[in-house]
């Protein structure tokens, strides 16, 4: 599941400046679960582009967006109200808004920011950031690539104290965790060897871009 | 020798090793570091240059570094892993060496969050363990992080970090002995003010025969006034200020003379501890400090070799 939070109204004002009339999509699928981009936010945005003078000329909500057959499907059923709209106000994950992209012509507005692919369902404990190249085998199943700031593999830095990290009183230290689990389970000694550089190029992020499937 | 620094010479010599700390500005003026090289020059063996300390974009270490080094004075360079991927760090290395920079210390950098561009990305490649090993690498088998090799001589005299004050407490030798491991020659130590405790890791860092491995130099902040005291003791992550210090400082007729003071009686436990080789003076906007402090330690005239 691809987590997604609305954009602030005002950037979203900002996008269609010049626009005067406007295509709204939603998706029944992540977006509705995380109240995003939903019938319910698509219909409130409507009302709220509308009281700033946009025109809407209509529009749609798909059960995933991200379904490239599906959205290119649904969206051909709205060909007249989409022609005849300056823009279309995506209020999906960036996955969604990318297949929208590809299944027109139209200038296409993000309504939404893509904050996570899944591990926000756990409250930002256990996640995974895809990195391909998993280390866990040594950080006594901790991910020190998603919860250290700096993804130390060889932590903690100078900036651990009393449990937490540098940068916020809220934040577990990922490194005092790992060494408390070490501890915990005898395994402590697994930290003794250096872990070598890691290799970045499987990352979703920090890697490579693939073409998949 | 592994790189003939003048830092290396003091200390394979055995003697008591002083170096200071020179922060770049935010600009491009070569006075501020020529005046603070002046200032300091006959008081220390070696200078590091910060590289962007606390997240906050100044002129780069390696600049001034040069500018040190053509005044005779040994620069260390500072290198943090936050802003540089393992390519732009073995270049900036290979330059530095070129250059006749022989002293390298490695850090992970505080976090960008703290500094005057808080929405950078951090890079974080490599880790400040992963960049001792890497120079390691470089100077003793002319390789790269790759394996290909590297024409001509890296004279590096490695440095790293570490903070006793930090937690877990129990693990910080561990992680010493990891960087010692990696291929620290020297280690430069977060501030001390709570003795006690830097004595007891110490004592942790004996244990496990570190002090015979690496030279430790020990890390010492001047503090200039009430203000600052309170600051480091409640905002500086990574610093530990007993409130003993503070209280000291409140109650002073005269603040940067008990500043001193402190420094003097912290400099004075320091040099009787087992392993400690020297001390590191970090006077931050108080160089002017740092030939008091020096010469009251009794720690004049440096060696010349």
């Amino acid at each position: 599941m691809l987590i997604s939070e609305q954009k602030p109204f005002e950037e979203i004002l900002d996008y269609v400046t010049k626009d005067r009339v406007i295509f709204l999509i939603g998706c029944k699928g992540c977006a509705d679960g995380c109240e995003s981009g939903g019938e319910r936010q698509v219909l409130e945005i409507k009302k709220r582009l509308e009281e700033e003078g946009k025109a809407i000329s209509g529009f749609s909500l798909i059960d995933m967006v991200c379904n490239e057959a599906l959205t290119r499907m649904k969206l051909a059923a709205y060909a007249e109200a989409i022609e005849s709209a300056d823009s279309v106000l995506v209020m999906t994950c960036g996955a969604g808004i990318q297949t929208v992209a590809s299944s027109t012509h139209k200038v296409i507005h993000p309504g939404c920011n893509t904050i996570s692919s899944g591990h926000a369902e756990w409250k930002q404990a256990e996640r995974c950031m895809e990195c391909g190249d998993c280390v866990l085998e040594f950080t006594g199943g901790i991910c020190p690539i998603a919860r250290c700031a700096k993804g130390l593999l060889n932590g903690p830095c100078g900036g651990s104290q009393g449990g937490k990290c540098e940068i916020s009183p809220n934040l577990p230290c990922a490194w005092q965790l790992i060494i408390e689990r070490h501890s915990k389970i005898g395994s402590l000694y697994m930290l003794e060897e250096i872990i070598l550089p890691k290799n970045w190029d499987p990352s979703l992020r920090d890697g490579s871009p693939t073409q998949r499937g | 020798m592994k790189a003939g620094s003048n830092l290396e010479k003091v200390l394979e010599g055995g003697y008591f090793a002083v170096t200071a700390e020179v922060g770049p500005p935010k600009g491009t003026s070569t006075a501020v570091i020529q005046r603070k090289g002046e200032l300091l020059k006959f008081y220390c063996d070696a200078m590091n240059v910060t590289d962007n300390q606390t997240a906050i974009v100044r002129m780069s270490s390696w600049s001034g570094c040069i500018l040190l080094k053509e005044m005779g004075i040994d620069p260390v360079m500072q290198m943090v892993v936050r802003d540089r991927n393992r390519i732009a760090i073995q270049s900036d290395i290979l330059g530095a060496a070129a250059l006749g920079i022989r002293n390298v210390l490695c850090l992970s950098g505080d976090h960008q969050r703290f500094g005057n561009h808080p929405t950078a990305k951090g890079v974080y490649d490599i880790d400040s363990i992963q960049l001792v090993q890497t120079l390691k690498t470089m100077r003793d088998e002319k390789k790269f992080l790759c394996g290909e090799g590297i024409s001509g001589e890296v004279q590096l005299f490695i440095g790293a970090v570490e903070n006793p004050f930090a937690d877990p407490f129990e693990y910080r030798v561990m992680r010493l002995a990891k960087k010692v491991r990696a291929g620290a020659d020297f280690i430069q130590t977060q501030a001390v003010f709570d003795v006690g405790k830097f004595t007891k890791w110490m004592e942790m860092v004996r244990d496990q025969g570190l002090d015979k491995q690496v030279h430790i130099l020990a890390g010492v902040i001047p503090i200039k006034s009430v203000g600052m005291a309170r600051y480091m003791r409640d905002n500086v992550s990574g610093i530990s200020v007993p409130d003993e210090i503070v209280i000291r400082m409140e109650e002073a007729r005269d603040v940067k003379e008990e500043g001193v003071k402190i420094a003097l009686e912290i400099i004075d436990q320091l040099k009787e501890i087992d392993g400690v080789h020297g001390i590191h003076i970090m006077a931050v906007a108080w160089e002017d400090i740092v030939p008091v402090i020096v010469e009251r330690a009794g720690l004049l005239s440096r060696p010349i070799l």
